[in-house]
């Protein structure tokens, strides 16, 4: 069981790059310990910004440190970076098209008993609706990190969502696979007969779905759709367009609206109309639990996946 | 000095007529800041068309970007934008002369409009400068109505926290927001005073549309070292003619036919009247 969780592995990979690279600065909000961020404060003293309890100055000390060439990665619970400095993401990093990455730990559901003002349901609706900013979600470790080194070669504000825990790991250090903007696939396409679309921390679920319906003799392809913005609509309409496939799954930790079931539905249903059947958080308060005991009371876990899935059939 | 003295009425003339052409602007913030844009645009900042990428050119951000069209005007005179052009297409339908900052244009480091940004996006700059050991200066223009949002207080104590001496923020005290008098909408009290409690310099200008006094207090802020320098110009809303000065309603009026003579004619007398001084 792997206990590197995502937070981690993007300062690993900053660490690594920030050695040759005095332009990368990494600001948090009182939020270095949560975001894994305390060994490169402690190595990168030049170039680690604290700003304390103030989410808005995070973000636009973030923009004008870009604006003046400088690679700023801004690190704070999703909760807040999402919403109380919703603004500065919209006007200072996207509409000054600053390179800024908003980096929000702790997202969706990991804070669990902490209540709905430390969750993050709303991240993915919200930042996609603004123009010029990207949105990532990656599924584990080694993708995370592939994520992170590819925006390091770009110019442009994205925000990216990972949880607080260690997710299992999909990929190997060896093998995984990375395109940017493109998901990855996982399965033989061709021959399935539903189609998983997972982000994030769900991603875990919908493989183990995959393995519960193959052992029902279900052929399942499942597509970690860690591109939420640009959403890969190329492998939608593709899989939407092969006859084997009878319909969608949809998996996210995100509230039903606006997230990315509504985004698949929107892709499949303009290009080859099939059933699109979404697994999301209520459009409520969260039960009070850990991200696992929720995704299954929810039944967005592998069980609830594999379950919706059988529905298609 | 007079001559940029005068020039600050041409300036406002040509404000006028964006707006004129617009049908629209902040007439009232345009005039107060007037002054303001020239000692920093013609006296205090290394910024022109031919240094835009030059890593140490001092950095503006205009943090009430609804005062766009003196920002025009300044941006036109200074060669960075053609008037005629920003006077035809201001405000229309497809245009990048918008009533905000739009930094596609040249000259414009940052989008703005919404209130609050500016002083944390300075600090930012500011504090790259630092990082990389550059000496170029980063200067903000702030609404005295601004100072109700929260973030700009976050960008104050970010700001003495991190030693910026390189920054400079100003505050354009027109008294006047929408509303009324700013004491009535969101009291500042002894201004001066909180700024100073958040571990800045702070030089009171008594007259903010005065060029040479705005330009001492440039002067003095530059000497000033290990905190930022906030400048806060007392000035007079809708400056440069009795016909809106001091007057609520004229934060975004757009004058008549009637009205725009007088301003006009009120202009060129002052113009004169600095000339001749």
């Amino acid at each position: 069981m792997n206990k590197i969780p995502n937070r981690q592995a993007i300062c690993e990979v900053l660490m690594k790059e920030a050695a040759d690279d005095k332009n990368i600065v990494v600001l948090c909000s009182d939020s270095r310990g949560s975001g894994s961020m305390t060994p490169f404060f402690n190595e990168f003293p030049e170039q680690a910004v604290e700003v304390g309890i103030a989410e808005q100055d995070l973000v636009s000390i973030s923009a004008g440190l870009a604006k003046c060439g400088k690679k700023a990665f801004a690190v704070s619970p999703a909760s807040f970076l999402s919403t109380r400095s919703y603004e500065q993401a919209k006007v200072d990093c996207a509409y000054s098209n600053t390179n800024v990455t908003l980096i929000g730990i702790s997202g969706g559901v990991s804070y669990g008993a902490l209540g709905m003002s430390h969750h993050s349901a709303q991240d993915i609706a919200g930042m996609s609706a603004i123009p010029n900013m990207r949105v990532y979600l990656p599924s584990d470790r080694f993708q995370t990190a592939k994520l992170i080194e590819a925006l390091l070669q770009d110019e442009k504000p994205a925000y990216i969502r990972v949880g607080r825990n260690a997710v299992e790991d999909i990929y190997t250090e060896d093998d995984c696979p990375f395109e940017m903007d493109k998901a990855t696939v996982i399965g033989d396409a061709d021959e399935a007969q539903v189609a998983i679309v997972a982000t994030g921390e769900l991603v875990q679920y919908a493989v183990k779905a995959q393995k519960l319906l193959a052992e029902e003799g279900v052929k399942a392809v499942v597509v970690d759709m860690y591109c939420v913005k640009p959403l890969d609509k190329e492998i939608l309409e593709k899989l939407a367009a092969n006859p084997n496939i009878k319909g969608f799954v949809t998996a996210e930790e995100h509230s039903p609206f606006g997230g990315l079931g509504s985004m698949v539905a929107q892709v499949v249903s303009a290009s080859n109309p099939k059933k699109v059947l979404e697994l999301a958080l209520p459009d409520a308060p969260v039960i009070t639990g850990t991200s696992p005991e929720v995704f299954k009371y929810y039944e967005m876990d592998s069980e609830g996946i594999a379950k919706k899935a059988k529905e298609l059939l | 000095m007079n001559e940029l003295k005068a020039k600050a009425y041409d300036l406002r003339q040509d404000t006028l007529d964006i707006i004129m052409a617009g049908g629209g602007g902040h007439i009232g913030g345009d005039m107060s800041v007037m002054e303001t844009m020239v000692a920093l645009y013609y006296c205090q900042m290394n910024i022109s068309p031919e240094n835009m990428d030059d890593p140490d050119r001092d950095r503006f951000v205009m943090s009430k970007g609804h005062c766009m069209e003196t920002y025009y005007a300044v941006l036109c005179d200074r060669g960075f934008l053609d008037l005629e052009d920003v006077k035809a297409r201001f405000s229309k339908f497809g245009s990048p002369y918008i009533g905000h900052p739009n930094n596609k244009l040249p000259g414009i480091e940052m989008n703005s409009g919404s209130l609050g940004h500016g002083l944390p996006v300075s600090v930012g700059m500011a504090l790259a400068g630092k990082m990389d050991g550059r000496d170029y200066r980063v200067y903000t223009v702030m609404g005295d109505g601004e100072l109700a949002e929260g973030s700009v207080w976050e960008g104050f104590m970010s700001g003495s926290m991190y030693k910026l001496d390189n920054l400079c923020a100003v505050i354009d005290r027109n008294h006047l927001q929408i509303s009324g008098n700013t004491e009535d909408v969101m009291a500042h009290g002894d201004l001066a005073a909180r700024i100073r409690s958040f571990g800045w310099n702070v030089i009171v200008v008594k007259d903010g549309n005065d060029l040479d006094q705005l330009n001492a207090a440039f002067d003095e802020a530059k000497t000033v070292k290990g905190r930022p320098t906030c400048v806060i110009a007392e000035t007079v809303k809708g400056c440069g003619s009795a016909v809106m000065e001091n007057k609520a309603p004229w934060h975004h009026k757009v004058p008549t036919a009637e009205e725009y003579k007088q301003i006009k004619a009120d202009f060129a007398a002052r113009k004169e009247a600095l000339i001749n001084e």
